[in-house]
């Protein structure tokens, strides 16, 4: 992202400083958010829409229906965008993020869904585009995107990440986009792959299925057949649209829990097969070097992990007082059942309260109450799933693996927030 | 209502049931047949083990040729790597803090080289070379890495029987590897 926001995104610098040299004096101590200390030092510098003048918006009428026929941000809300690096050595294999920070509940709005491509975002004409289903089955199959839209559909709500979100090397990012940022969670509906791979009749000896993407890297990853009869499924639609491009549009296949390239995008072929493909991004990328010199293949799980987004990297915070601690959680094997926060650099820990619903395989929002007393201070998320596993620490994972490891970086992410309230990657 | 809703649904069930244990028919009958040769187009995987390898061959000295226009740009004139992959050298560095991850070092399976450059590659221009270029392509890096001659020609059959160095060297997902002691208090 450009510059760290306040944690009120709307107090302009000059008058922060204002606030914090004559802050405490002039609002006798009362003050205990930075909100209201944003909003006071406003009303310092334009008053003219504040009470008790009538706002200038009230004065006129506003845009007439239909100014905007796809709906946008309001554009106070301009710096909101995905956080994509402006010295990335080429763009058309790589990555942009999501700006957690600036995000509330669990729903990723579709334009800053996080992307991950391997070949650029093709532009699919949707009645163009077929699904293939060959291999192992006893009839093989064609799609149109028609045909997949009358199998009978099902909407789920979860999560994607990256596999790699983030190495384990510094540097290490600033802010919470930087660090896990390559992490979205959307309704998607479509259709269950165990009903279409039902259609063409699974033969024995199928053990995997062949995912291919109609980009121009052709995307292919390996999915155990167990996968593809359990939660798998042909997605179509997002939040309530059709899929985004940079998203697979037409049609993009969901592994919920596995990492994200595995839910292979823009999906033009399903082969059943009784080995995996073995291909390049199953075995030179996407595989895990242990200090050894072993690796570790299909490592397709994406393990519990959490990070606190406000306040976060960053972030400032403007005055001591209450702040809500809110952050989110989720785990590729399953529900969350916890999230532990700590505000004073790991010695003690107490439980978040969890929003729910709590859903499988989606993020779940997690919160606490905090006063913030204005010194130095450390905080931190842990996430428990279901299975009773514990979020490591980035010391823990790194004895374990060695810092050539690759992807699956679940580490608990620190902040460190300093007397001026500044927040910063205490791990950095 | 109720009752005869049950029932048919019950023997709906039983007739769905009845048809793909018996008679694996489809269900919904959605899709139609793909044709032999509309697999045969669109069916590119290539198998660790060489499967489906089409026909055709390439010399590592075509190789060279076509790596100098498609390649070398961004891999580096000798496959040494820059805005693309390095595709050469790195091997006995897998164990050691600073490894080196090319076709030789890391790659498990010579197959997957033609199977990848065909799908993928040039980045600008992919599935545009001919089967007779992949291969000689995929000679040329197994050449610059030593694992073929410079004077070799590669076929289905020669490209499936070359052993990787790093082939035994994956294992698979031990985790969970790494315990959190879940320490609440006094930590």
């Amino acid at each position: 992202m450009t510059k760290p926001p306040d944690i009120d995104r709307n107090v302009g610098s000059a008058s922060r400083r204002r606030f914090l040299r004559e802050g405490s004096a002039l609002l006798g101590g009362a003050v205990i958010a930075g909100g209201l200390a944003g909003s006071e030092a406003r009303a310092a510098e334009n008053t003219g829409n504040l009470p008790p003048n009538v706002p200038e918006w009230m004065k006129t009428p506003g845009d007439p229906m239909g100014t905007q026929p796809y709906g946008a941000p309001s554009p106070f809300e301009k710096d909101v965008i995905k956080n994509v690096s402006k010295t990335l050595p080429q763009y058309l294999s790589a990555s942009g993020r999501t700006p957690l920070q600036d995000l509330d509940g669990i729903i990723t709005p579709n334009g800053l869904f996080y992307e991950r491509h391997h070949g650029g975002v093709p532009t699919i004409d949707p009645a163009q585009h077929r699904l293939m289903l060959n291999g192992l089955v006893d009839r093989p199959l064609i799609f149109t995107m028609d045909d997949i839209r009358r199998f009978p559909s099902e909407s789920h709500i979860y999560f994607l990440e990256c596999s790699g979100n983030p190495e384990y090397k510094k540097p290490y990012g600033k802010t919470a986009s930087d660090l896990v940022g390559l992490l979205s969670c959307a309704e998607w509906t479509g259709v269950s792959l165990k009903l279409v791979l039902q259609e063409a009749g699974l033969q024995p000896g199928a053990k995997w299925v062949v995912a291919e993407g109609a980009d121009s890297a052709a995307m292919t990853r390996s999915i155990p057949i167990e996968k593809c009869l359990d939660d798998a499924m042909l997605a179509y639609s997002q939040n309530g649209e059709r899929l985004r491009p940079q998203q697979g549009y037409p049609l993009r296949l969901l592994v919920p829990g596995f990492e994200g390239n595995m839910n292979v995008k823009w999906l033009r072929r399903l082969h059943v097969t009784a080995e995996p493909a073995y291909s390049r991004e199953e075995t030179s990328k996407y595989t895990d070097p242990m200090p050894n010199g072993t690796a570790r293949e299909f490592t397709f799980y994406m393990e519990a992990k959490s990070i606190i987004t406000r306040p976060s990297g960053g972030q400032r915070l403007t005055a001591p007082g209450f702040r809500e601690i809110s952050g989110i959680a989720w785990t590729g094997r399953g529900k969350v059942s916890r999230v532990d926060v700590s505000v004073d650099d790991g010695k003690s820990w107490q439980q978040a309260q969890l929003q729910e619903p709590v859903l499988t395989r989606a993020l779940t929002r997690f919160r606490l109450p905090w006063h913030w007393d204005g010194k130095p201070a450390v905080i931190q998320s842990r996430a428990i799933d279901e299975t009773g596993y514990v979020q490591p620490t980035l010391a823990e994972l790194l004895a374990v693996r060695g810092d050539n490891y690759v992807y699956h970086n679940n580490a608990i992410w620190p902040w460190r927030i300093a007397e001026d309230g500044e927040i910063t990657n205490a791990n950095a | 209502m109720p009752t005869r809703r049950l029932v048919f649904s019950a023997l709906a069930v039983a007739t769905l049931l009845c048809a793909t244990r018996a008679e694996a028919q489809s269900l919904y009958g959605i899709g139609r047949a793909a044709t032999p040769a509309e697999i045969a187009g669109w069916n590119i995987d290539v198998g660790g083990d060489g499967s489906n390898l089409p026909p055709g061959s390439g010399t590592v000295s075509r190789g060279s040729e076509v790596f100098d226009q498609q390649c070398a740009a961004c891999h580096g004139a000798k496959g040494e790597g820059g805005i693309g992959d390095r595709l050469v050298g790195g091997q006995g560095t897998l164990g050691t803090p600073n490894p080196v991850r090319t076709v030789g070092s890391y790659w498990p399976y010579a197959p997957t080289l033609f199977d990848y450059i065909r799908r993928a590659m040039p980045q600008n221009a992919p599935q545009s070379l001919s089967n007779d270029d992949v291969y000689a392509l995929s000679a040329y890096i197994l050449s610059l890495n030593g694992l073929l001659p410079a004077n070799a020609t590669l076929d289905a059959k020669s490209l499936a029987a070359i052993k990787m160095p790093n082939r035994n060297m994956f294992v698979g997902d031990p985790r969970p590897d790494v315990k959190n002691p879940e320490c609440m208090s006094n930590c």
